[in-house]
């Protein structure tokens, strides 16, 4: 299908974005890699009557380290992370992460911004995010705010970012030497959402695991963190015993919702499949 | 209201000046008024690969992506870049596998493969499967095109080029 008709911005500067933003009202829309907005332009499932191009704003590029955090802009595409040497330095579980999101020509445009903007809770970043403490910098008209991811996903497809608001970038702390991470996905066919996934890390000694972090996406409304299972890990020694309690407690503790193919039993199955062969490899 | 926006592209090596409806995604742009028949449409939601184009040399889904979008950018196609050589080993190594059958998903297919072999030299098989299952094909060929991207990997590894070994007609 064809999307309707639409008029078509582009702006320079950030500040410029949010004013067009403001003026646009809910008939505006930001375009970053537009792999998701045109996409439900061209099934007019949305028919904004402006678009706002915010790939030219300068503030919203590039991959840094600024102090002791990670910032990526909102406009580094998935590739872009997929391919940087800060990123597998800093926060290697990214860059395991990326390919999993659908394929390169996608990659190629579709943006870290856009997607944690999107808050899909089937999508890879959102997870990492959370299991990586990540905190939005976003920009209104009232200037900076900044938000943790804990507190950025809020239901489906529902962010705290305000419809006058941007995403700039995220601040992500930088990986200790003893961070281990595991990210895995069961998914019908490389590249396709994930019926189920866990992005996770940790810190080890051993074969203990501290300041564990174990995020679920595409099992709930948003990224979810089995802060039970994290708990019971925490500071002691893995073992068979521990690793099955800590699946069942996950299990447990995460209310997991449907899809249209598998039912939240499967989810609460699979989410015990996944932390098992996480928790291994951790400390493998 | 005139929503007609100016402009201007390098499309296979020519430039190009246009005025176009902001709406227009950029493979209707080179299709219907290009005439450039290469890219293909099937599902215009990013799900099947038959509309990948190069935009400044990486490759995109062309339903996604709009033609004013690509205001000051370089396009290649399908045409462009078999005319400049550049697929000219793949595309010998798909006749020779017969890696087509309708041809409807080839484009798509043969772009997607010239990136897999350049960012990914040493590609096992196992990986240009994943890569290319971004592209369907309608014909279900999935096998032999496989085997033809391996066999490139594999001659441009040892330095080779696989040549033409028959005039076609
Ligand atoms: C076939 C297909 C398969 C896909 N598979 C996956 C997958 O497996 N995993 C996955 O995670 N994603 C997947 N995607 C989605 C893709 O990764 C998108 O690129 C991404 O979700 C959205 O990023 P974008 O830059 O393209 O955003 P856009 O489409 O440009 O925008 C998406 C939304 O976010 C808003 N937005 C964008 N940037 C900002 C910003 N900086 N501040 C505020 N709001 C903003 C837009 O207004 C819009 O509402 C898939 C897409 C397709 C077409
Ligand atoms: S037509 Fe673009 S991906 Fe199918
Ligand atoms: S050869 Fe027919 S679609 Fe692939």
């Amino acid at each position: 299908m064809k999307a309707a008709a639409f008029d078509y911005v582009k702006p320079k500067a950030l500040s410029d974005a949010l004013s067009l933003l403001k003026q646009g009202g809910d008939d505006a829309r930001l375009i970053a890699g537009g792999q998701t907005l045109l996409a439900t332009l061209n099934m007019r499932l949305s028919e904004p009557s402006v678009l706002i191009d915010i790939t030219d704003v300068e503030e919203l590029k590039g991959i840094s380290v600024v102090s002791d955090k990670l910032r990526i802009g909102a406009l580094v595409t998935h590739t872009e992370i997929e391919d940087s040497e800060l990123v597998a330095k800093h926060a290697p579980l990214l860059k395991a992460a990326a390919p999993h999101i659908a394929h390169r020509a996608i990659r190629n445009l579709g943006t870290w911004g856009g997607s944690l903007a999107y808050g899909d809770p089937a999508a890879e970043w959102p997870a990492c995010s959370l299991a990586l403490q990540a905190t939005m910098v976003i920009h209104g008209q009232a200037g900076e705010r900044k938000v943790s991811a804990k507190d950025f996903f809020i239901d489906l497809y529902t962010t705290a970012l305000e419809s006058d608001e941007i995403l700039v970038a995220t601040e992500i702390p930088l990986a200790p030497s003893n961070q281990v991470f595991y990210f895995h996905e069961l998914a019908r066919r490389h590249g396709d959402y994930a019926v189920a996934g866990l992005a996770a890390v940790a810190q080890k000694d051993g074969n203990v695991l501290s300041k564990c972090a174990f995020t679920f996406f595409s099992v709930s409304s948003t990224p979810v963190m089995a802060t039970a299972a994290q708990d019971l890990i925490n500071g002691k020694t893995l073992n068979s015993e521990l690793i099955a309690e800590a699946v069942n407690t996950a299990r447990n503790e995460i209310d997991a919702i449907a899809d249209i193919t598998n039912s939240a039993e499967a989810k609460k199955h699979l989410i015990g499949v996944l932390l098992e062969r996480g928790l291994k490899h951790l400390v493998s | 209201m005139n929503l007609k926006k100016k402009i201007s592209l390098t499309v296979n090596g020519t430039l190009v000046n246009a005025e176009i409806e902001p709406r227009r995604h950029l493979v209707d742009f080179l299709r219907e008024d290009l005439h450039l028949k290469g890219p293909h449409l099937g599902c215009e939601q990013g799900a099947c690969g038959a509309c990948t184009v190069k935009v400044d040399g990486q490759i995109i889904r062309g339903c996604l992506y709009l033609a004013v979008q690509a205001d000051g950018c370089v396009v290649e196609t399908v045409e462009g870049l078999t005319k400049s050589g550049v697929l000219a080993d793949l595309q010998e190594s798909f006749m020779r596998h017969n890696a087509m059958q309708c041809g409807f998903c080839s484009s798509g297919m043969l772009l997607a493969a010239a990136e897999l072999v350049e960012k990914q030299p040493k590609a096992n098989r196992e990986e240009v499967r994943e890569w290319i299952s971004g592209n369907y094909c309608r014909c279900t060929g999935y096998h032999s095109i496989v085997d033809a991207i391996v066999d490139v990997l594999d001659a441009r590894a040892k330095g080779q080029k696989i040549k033409p070994v028959t005039a076609h007609a």
